[in-house]
């Protein structure tokens, strides 16, 4: 075998998972005659399946973790009517209501985080009982709805980044700009960390699969840029906020001691205790940040929705932890990327879309959507059945 | 001895593991109605012959003959020799705890007609059973509201319950106070007078003493010989010992010329309770200590409370009620969690790498920072860079067998692995080592290289404890050996005064109330 072969068969699911997303895409635009990656659609795309992007990140950590969360639907409501409350019948300015949201989450989070880390109750137990509370909770607040939020609020989810640039041509210049920033760190980043490897004498991957990745990669950024560009509203704010969570968070479980520490417990948990770790400040802290984080896809959610609806975000949890699976993230614990499940979200969003347009009953695209978990899951395990890595 | 009073014949039985022969050409001939006990030390391979006799080794995963009521076997699972009356008891039980004492005894064996469970049968056997070893439990109590001594008492009525011809008890008494164990012992006899044959597997050997008719001794996988307990010259503690360890050191051990210094770690009046029972003393009264620059051994049977003691020391990463003193440079110290311990400039490697020392998952570099991360880390961020330029530091010191550090650990050999466990506790540079088991199941040439590093750190002013169940590996490379039995410090030898039997001496030494 060449080394790029065996190279490529080592990381499969890696590259499998891309490949997998790019396929896809392709056949359902083919399948919905073009209509699939029209540029309205494509910012349609990001704004609709923001909040599984935001959830999936914190449960990927949890899940590395060995734990899992099934409230974070319900605390999407809750933290929704909290919005209400504050912005709609307290007339709070909306930013400052945005930063006690936030709060509010970490504070949900540290409650469960208590029960798990510190009582030592399982996750499911804890957050299946935050499951009740919290939509309990958001109903108590909201009743059923409060609508009546300023439209800067909405503009969080509706709105886009002001045309301050103007045109090139008929493409927006600042989501050009933002592209073009994005594939030239993406390169750079990437030739620093491969300069680093060989420096070190370790393996870094194979030239033809580094540049065919950062070729795909960045044709794949730049073809969105430009549909994004031709879109009605150019960059929407949303993917900003999505962006810059998936690179804190990607650094965060790379390269600092809390990420690594997170890993540690997933992998081993005796191992992580005999070391020293902190396993119950890092557990704690896990759910502090999914709490944070299923805020933030409350706030996302509300201003999308323009109002606060007691019975929103029901069923979030499954596909924040569906789009987990999807990514590549270990049933075990101990293995998964923030990245992988980011691409785990977009293949659940590409097949609704593509379903949707295509007018599938909504019945049958779960159908499909359940099928599609099985078969990542599975693949995941089978394959690592014949590597013999397990 | 007749032949035809022969029950059990095990012939030329050799089993290898990947890289080891655990057992080589051994023979094992067990007169019908007898208790025969095997003894060796710990790895000696007692236990891998019992599961080739039970069937846990199926049939063709060994060479030799296995004969039974002069009638050849080829078990293929534990239920095959079962069938036939062999039955095994291991050391850890083989119940669950949420079950009755009568669904335990039949359980995988059920009363039942066409599926549906008689309980009347079952509740009124099992009652039966019960008396015959003793027991005056209901047969309705679930197994977790009986004591451990019940419990396996419970196993024999179990044992019973399939017709058992040669029942086989593999460490009985290793978890049992001694009354429990005094018990158990006596129902060997009753049942012996049943007409069962039994196996006995014990470290105690005044037990075997007390109870055996014969006595198979089992040395590096080999049988060194079969002692007639009841014959004319009687069978001495000593003279089993003898057996037991008689081997020729080689020169396995590297040359050391020791520099010890000032006092590095003392632990006084050291007593630790069991985590979940806390009236049981798992470690008793216990005082060690360490000079800079020294290694100590410390010896013990299984079950001898030797790394409870280890990982209590360690930050109390064991035990409850835990009281005494530690003296770390003079100063008193009491860390009370793992990170408070390696601040304190403690290390523990354990015994059991796979399970508590290593992320199987996670490569090389970042199992050995996994310590001491926050060496490598800055305002919580991480120097990849220098986290991989000290994993190839140690990669390359160490002699760690594998293409990067970037290489997952859970590929690695038993020996490299133990490598990344001491690089991890190394970088972490702490003044007192404890090495728990260091070369277990490692071969010898990575052996040889682990003595070397633990040398190496040694001359470095380290203090290094060793915890070992290999005696000629304490003798070959400990300045001072401690013996422990039965969580007592029973003893302790200077390298020159040591030898096997003296430590052995030790090693078995009972309580002064099990002695009188």
């Amino acid at each position: 075998m060449s080394a790029l072969t065996q190279y490529l068969s080592k990381n499969l699911r890696d590259y499998g998972m891309m490949a997998a997303l790019i396929i896809i895409v392709v056949v359902f635009q083919f399948l919905t005659d073009n209509r699939l990656l029209i540029p309205n659609n494509v910012a349609a795309l990001v704004q609709q399946n923001a909040y599984v992007f935001i959830l999936t990140i914190g449960m990927v950590m949890v899940i590395v973790a060995g734990h899992i969360d099934l409230s974070v639907g319900s605390v999407v409501a809750f933290v929704g009517g909290v919005m209400g409350v504050l912005i709609v019948q307290e007339q709070i300015p909306w930013l400052l209501a945005v930063v006690i949201g936030l709060g509010i989450g970490a504070l949900v989070g540290a409650w469960q985080g208590f029960w798990i880390a510190y009582m030592g109750i399982p996750a499911f137990i804890v957050t299946l009982a935050g499951m009740l509370i919290f939509r309990g909770l958001a109903i108590v607040i909201a009743g059923t709805t409060i609508s009546g939020f300023p439209g800067e609020f909405n503009a969080i989810s509706k709105g886009s980044l002001p045309n301050v640039l103007g045109f090139a041509g008929d493409l927006d210049a600042l989501t050009l700009l933002i592209g073009g920033v994005a594939i030239g760190g993406l390169i750079f980043g990437q030739l620093r960390s491969r300069r680093v490897l060989q420096r070190e004498g370790l393996a870094a991957e194979p030239l033809v699969a580094f540049v065919g990745k950062l070729v795909v990669i960045g044709l794949l950024i730049g073809f969105i840029t430009y549909l994004l560009a031709k879109s009605a509203g150019g960059t929407p704010i949303v993917l900003v906020i999505v962006g810059a969570l998936v690179v804190i968070y990607t650094f965060v479980m790379n390269k600092t001691v809390f990420g690594r520490h997170i890993y540690a417990i997933g992998g081993n948990l005796s191992a992580a205790i005999l070391s020293g770790v902190n396993t119950r400040r890092v557990n704690f802290m896990i759910f502090v940040n999914m709490g944070v984080l299923a805020a933030v896809a409350g706030i996302v959610t509300t201003a999308r929705a323009g109002s606060a609806v007691a019975s929103a975000g029901n069923m979030f949890e499954l596909d924040a932890i569906a789009a987990a699976f999807i990514g590549g993230t270990a049933v075990t614990g101990g293995v998964g990327k923030v990245t992988g499940a980011i691409i785990g979200a977009l293949i659940m969003g590409v097949l609704n879309m593509g379903l949707s347009i295509m007018g599938v009953d909504a019945a049958w695209q779960q159908t499909i959507k359940g099928l599609v978990l099985l078969a990542a899951v599975a693949f995941d395990i089978l394959n690592k059945r014949k590597t013999g890595a397990v | 001895m007749s032949t035809d009073n022969v029950i059990l014949e095990m012939r030329g039985i050799t089993k290898t593991f990947p890289g080891v022969k655990a057992l080589q050409d051994v023979t094992l001939q067990v007169t019908r109605g007898e208790v025969h006990a095997i003894c060796g030390e710990n790895g000696a391979g007692k236990s891998t012959l019992m599961k080739v006799l039970s069937g846990v080794y199926p049939h063709g995963s060994y060479t030799g003959d296995i004969l039974f009521e002069d009638e050849p076997c080829e078990f293929r699972t534990i239920r095959d020799s079962e069938e036939r009356g062999i039955v095994i008891i291991h050391q850890e039980l083989a119940l669950s705890p949420y079950l009755s004492i009568a669904e335990n005894i039949f359980l995988g064996n059920e009363r039942a007609k066409g599926g549906v469970i008689d309980w009347h049968k079952t509740n009124s056997e099992a009652a039966m059973l019960l008396a015959r070893v003793g027991l005056t439990e209901h047969p309705d109590t679930k197994v977790m509201d009986i004591g451990v001594g019940k419990q396996q008492l419970v196993e024999i009525a179990k044992a019973l319950s399939k017709r058992v011809k040669l029942l086989i008890l593999d460490e009985p008494t290793a978890a049992l106070n001694d009354e429990d164990s005094a018990h158990l012992l006596d129902l060997m006899r009753s049942l012996k007078g049943q007409g069962i044959t039994s196996i006995i597997i014990s470290h105690k050997l005044n037990e075997i003493a007390a109870i055996a008719d014969s006595t198979t001794i089992i040395r590096d996988g080999q049988t060194i010989e079969t002692l007639d307990m009841h014959g004319a010259e009687p069978v001495t503690e000593d003279r089993i010992i003898r057996a037991m360890v008689g081997r020729s050191l080689e020169n396995r051990y590297p040359e050391r010329t020791p520099e010890i210094g000032e006092e590095a770690l003392r632990v006084e009046n050291w007593t630790v309770h069991h985590p979940n029972d806390h009236s049981r003393v798992v470690v008793d009264n216990a005082n060690l200590d360490v000079r800079k620059g020294e290694i100590v051994g410390i010896a013990g049977l299984m079950g001898a409370g030797r790394t409870e003691f280890a990982m209590s020391v360690f930050g109390r990463s064991y035990g409850s009620n835990i009281s005494g003193r530690l003296v770390k440079d003079g100063e008193e110290i009491s860390p009370k969690s793992v990170k408070q311990a390696i601040n304190a400039g403690i290390a523990y490697a354990t015994e059991d790498r796979k399970r508590y020392g290593l992320n199987l998952i996670e490569d090389i570099k970042r199992n050995i920072s996994s310590s001491a991360l926050g060496k490598l880390s800055r305002f919580g961020v991480v120097d990849g860079r220098t986290e991989v330029g000290t994993a190839e530091g140690y990669r390359k010191d160490m002699n760690i067998k594998a293409p990067s550090v970037d290489a997952v650990t859970g590929k690695l050999s038993g020996g490299n692995q133990q490598k990344v466990v001491l690089s991890k506790w190394i970088f972490a540079d702490p003044d007192v080592l404890i090495l728990d088991e260091p070369t277990r199941g490692i071969d010898v040439g990575a052996k040889y290289e682990i003595y070397q590093i633990i040398n190496k750190l040694a001359e470095q002013g380290k203090a290094v404890i060793v915890i070992s169940s290999e005696l000629p590996e304490l003798l070959g490379i400990c300045d001072r050996v401690f013996a422990m039995s039965q969580g007592r410090i029973t003893g302790v030898l200077p390298r020159g005064e040591a030898d096997q039997e003296s430590l052995m001496r030790y090693m078995t030494m009972e309580k002064e109330s099990a002695q009188a």
